[in-house]
């Protein structure tokens, strides 16, 4: 039976999340009274500006870049698109791109789709703990590298990417070639600063931290030029035409200055659901390394359970959790991540990535019908 | 649109197949025809449907005569189809309508050559047939200018002067075929979300049994959205018949006991040979005299001939397989023909895909799988599953 929406606990913040009270109020008055068209001369045309300018400056504030290098795109997939395909057209000869194994098939397919301008390609692997080491980036960068792609977290086993070492590690070995990192799944939650991160490009989408689907942005360093992806009116500085999506922009304003959650509240919060399991399923352990974590999102590896049976069974009982990331969480074809960090087929994986919404005892509640229910399938 | 004259009135002329000729049952034939036409044509708006001789016709309002076209020729029990033009038994009249449907023709398509072809079952009319086709043949050589082949005609322009109806028409579509579902019994068939079970259901109906369908769900190792996949399939079946009831049985315990206390090499025909008992419970509370499934000989391990004997051996309903000697291409031809495929292929897992072993049995002996079967005592959690089973209306 599919149960109401209201009546669940929902434990997959990481594939989307509810938009929160705020985000749904700011959005009803732009979709209500601050309707206008911010292209237009008038007064709602003016106001509709404003509401963008003001949602572009928090966005910005998260990225640590003044708001002019904000643009608004209609979600991660987009902005990140955006970036890999400005920057390989803005490279005249054929050169060659960097990626961790682990990125998010955004990345990787986006990739792959460049190669059609002539350049190359090369996949960077990951350590067992499921990290990119600095040194792997620098073994595999040539001259001609020109992008470097990394995620911050990973959506699939939240680990955290040592990002700022990476970037020091690229630019040491070629100031002029581009980093990009995705932020959609730490924006929000950890420090998304480009300086901080060393990054030329990094990228956000709203869904993930209680804003609407359906709006995303790209981030980027001062002193880059960008081609779009197609034409059209002066929107986005002309790279990104096409009337704003404002009442999106506006719920993501909103969800940019709250952010997804205190970081220690929902590091909290996934210990409460992994302990459990971790006890009750004999041989259960975390993917990835502990130390490595990220606060918000956590995958456990549950020896002889197949993770769509531990989906399905928990679904019935009105837990929402996921087996990986959920663009691809339909197939039944295995992880990309999980291959690259040698978890065996035998080993079911459960991603938990809980949010600020929840009280004390439903996560607990969960945490233990997590764990009876993982334990007798 | 061709404008046309106060007297001549859109009309889709139904070829009845195979009922034709169904001597004294033709009566009930021709009502289920009647009402499966009714009910195909029902959300175009209000219609006025007549029979006779072989043939309904169907007056249509407005520009709904090419949409009612798309409808009926996917109704069982049709063998063709013709947008026509309803006229005036007159031969003037009927003349004027044949010019005016083969102008529209020609407006859509090149004409090389034609012939008139009269049939005149209403005898009181006053010319015979071939001097019918002579001047109506006339009339379009005078207005559109065409030449006539009386041997190789690109274009037949059909005229029939009955006692019911008279009407022009110049094309002729080929229909669904076989006959009217409902006019030859109601079947129960295991639907699953792969590829053969719907096909099988549809050619079922296509021989005019009207179907029940049962699905074995088992959760959790098979997901919500594998159920919401059997109900899409069964909605691609429902229209023929107006609507269709699809039975959920619960299969998981009675899968997991299989599973941990039966030999692993015969598990796939213990399952198959479970769902026939239960099959045959649903079945008989509502008079289904047989079961349908979309095996197909040699196919997988389980649907070689001995285990498909062994499979029947578990229900005393024979057990009808429509696919049985299709290709896999065959059946995907025809899976896209009825529009099953596209959501065949989502990939969810069925349970007839759960805990299957890597070297299963191609010749279960009955008398091994009844052995088996007695140590496992699954009588009364059969019959709870089909007490049990959620009906949902499609």
């Amino acid at each position: 039976m599919t149960r109401s929406a209201d009546r669940v606990v929902y434990l997959d913040n990481a594939a989307t999340s509810p938009a929160s009270a705020d985000v749904i109020q700011g959005m009803v008055s732009a979709l209500t009274k601050t309707f206008g068209n911010p292209s237009s001369r008038h007064c709602l045309g003016l106001l509709a500006e404003k509401a963008v300018r003001g949602a572009r400056a928090s966005v910005a504030q998260r990225f640590d870049v003044p708001p002019r290098q904000v643009l608004f795109t209609s979600g991660g997939t987009e902005a990140l698109a955006l970036a890999i395909w400005g920057i390989a057209k803005r490279h005249k000869r054929t050169g060659q791109v960097l990626v961790s194994a682990v990125e998010h098939a955004a990345v990787l397919k986006t990739v792959e789709m460049v190669k059609r301008l002539g350049h190359e390609v090369v996949t960077v692997p990951v350590c067992p703990g499921g990290w990119v080491e600095p040194s792997a980036i620098q073994r595999a960068m040539t001259d001609r590298t020109f992008l470097v792609c990394v995620m911050h977290v990973n959506n699939e086993i939240g680990i955290e990417q040592p990002v700022a070492a990476i970037a020091q590690t690229v630019k040491r070995h070629s100031p002029r070639c581009s980093v990009l990192v995705d932020t959609i799944q730490s924006f929000g939650v950890l420090d998304t600063s480009l300086g901080l991160l060393g990054a030329d490009f990094a990228v956000a989408s709203a869904h993930k931290l209680h804003g609407p689907k359906g709006v995303g942005a790209l981030a980027m360093r001062s002193n880059v030029q960008l081609e779009g992806l197609w034409g059209g009116g002066s929107q986005e500085q002309g790279i990104r035409p096409g009337t704003e999506n404002v009442p999106a922009i506006v719920g993501f304003g909103i969800a940019a200055k709250a952010g997804r959650g205190d970081a220690e509240q929902l590091k909290m919060a996934c210990h409460t659901l992994v302990q459990p399991l971790i006890e009750a399923v004999s041989g259960a352990y975390v993917v990835g390394d502990a130390a490595r974590l990220a606060p918000h999102i956590v995958a456990v590896a549950v020896p002889g359970r197949r993770s769509a049976v531990v989906v399905n069974a928990l679904s019935d009982l009105g837990i929402c959790v996921s087996s990986g990331s959920a663009c691809s969480g339909r197939r039944s074809e295995r992880s990309h991540v999980l291959e690259a960090l040698g978890i065996p087929r035998e080993h079911g994986v459960i991603r938990l990535s809980p949010s600020r919404f929840h009280t004390s005892d439903e996560l607990q509640q969960a945490a233990s019908v997590i764990a009876e229910t993982t334990a007798g399938l | 649109m061709p404008q046309r004259a106060p007297t001549q009135e859109a009309l889709v002329v139904l070829r009845h197949g195979e009922t034709f000729i169904k001597g004294a049952n033709r009566r009930e034939f021709e009502r289920v025809l009647r009402n499966n036409i009714q009910r195909a044509i029902a959300p175009l708006g209000p219609s006025n449907i007549r029979g006779g001789q072989g043939r309904f016709y169907v007056n249509v309002s407005g520009d709904g005569q090419l949409r009612a076209l798309e409808r009926l020729r996917r109704v069982f029990g049709i063998s063709s189809v013709s947008p026509a033009i309803e006229t005036m038994p007159d031969v003037d009249a009927i003349a004027a309508s044949a010019v005016a449907a083969l102008r529209e023709l020609v407006s859509r398509q090149r004409v090389r050559s034609f012939k008139v072809e009269t049939k005149r079952s209403d005898k009181r009319f006053p010319y015979t047939s071939p001097e019918v086709s002579r001047d109506v043949g006339a009339a379009i050589v005078k207005a559109l200018d065409l030449p006539v082949d009386l041997h190789t005609p690109q274009v037949m322009v059909g005229v029939e002067i009955g006692m019911r109806c008279t009407f022009v028409f110049v094309e002729r579509v080929a229909g669904a075929g076989g006959l009217p579902v409902g006019s030859t019994g109601h079947v129960a068939l295991l639907l699953s979300g792969g590829i053969d079970s719907p096909v099988a259901g549809w050619l079922a109906q296509k021989r005019g049994c009207s179907l029940r369908a049962i699905y074995f769900h088992a959760p959790p190792h098979t997901s919500q959205r594998a159920q919401d996949k059997v109900e899409q399939l069964a909605r691609c079946l429902a229209p023929q018949q107006g609507g269709l009831q699809l039975h959920v049985v619960r299969f998981t315990a009675i899968q997991e006991q299989i599973r941990d206390h039966a030999p692993a090499n015969m598990l796939v025909v213990l399952y198959r040979r479970t769902m026939m008992r239960i099959a045959e419970l649903i079945a008989a509370a509502h008079g289904c005299p047989v079961l349908v499934t979309g095996e197909s000989l040699g196919q997988v391990a389980s649907q070689t001939l001995e285990n498909m004997v062994c499979i029947q051996d578990a229900t005393r309903l024979p057990i009808l397989r429509p696919l049985l000697s299709y290709d896999k291409q065959e059946t995907i031809r025809l899976a896209r023909h009825i529009g099953t495929f596209d959501v065949s292929i989502e990939p969810y897992d069925d349970c007839c895909s759960l805990f299957v072993p890597k070297h299963p049995s191609t010749r279960v002996q009955p008398k091994r799988a009844q052995r088996a079967e007695a140590r496992l005592d699954l009588a009364a959690q059969i019959e709870a599953a089909a007490r049990d089973a959620q009906l949902v209306e499609i």
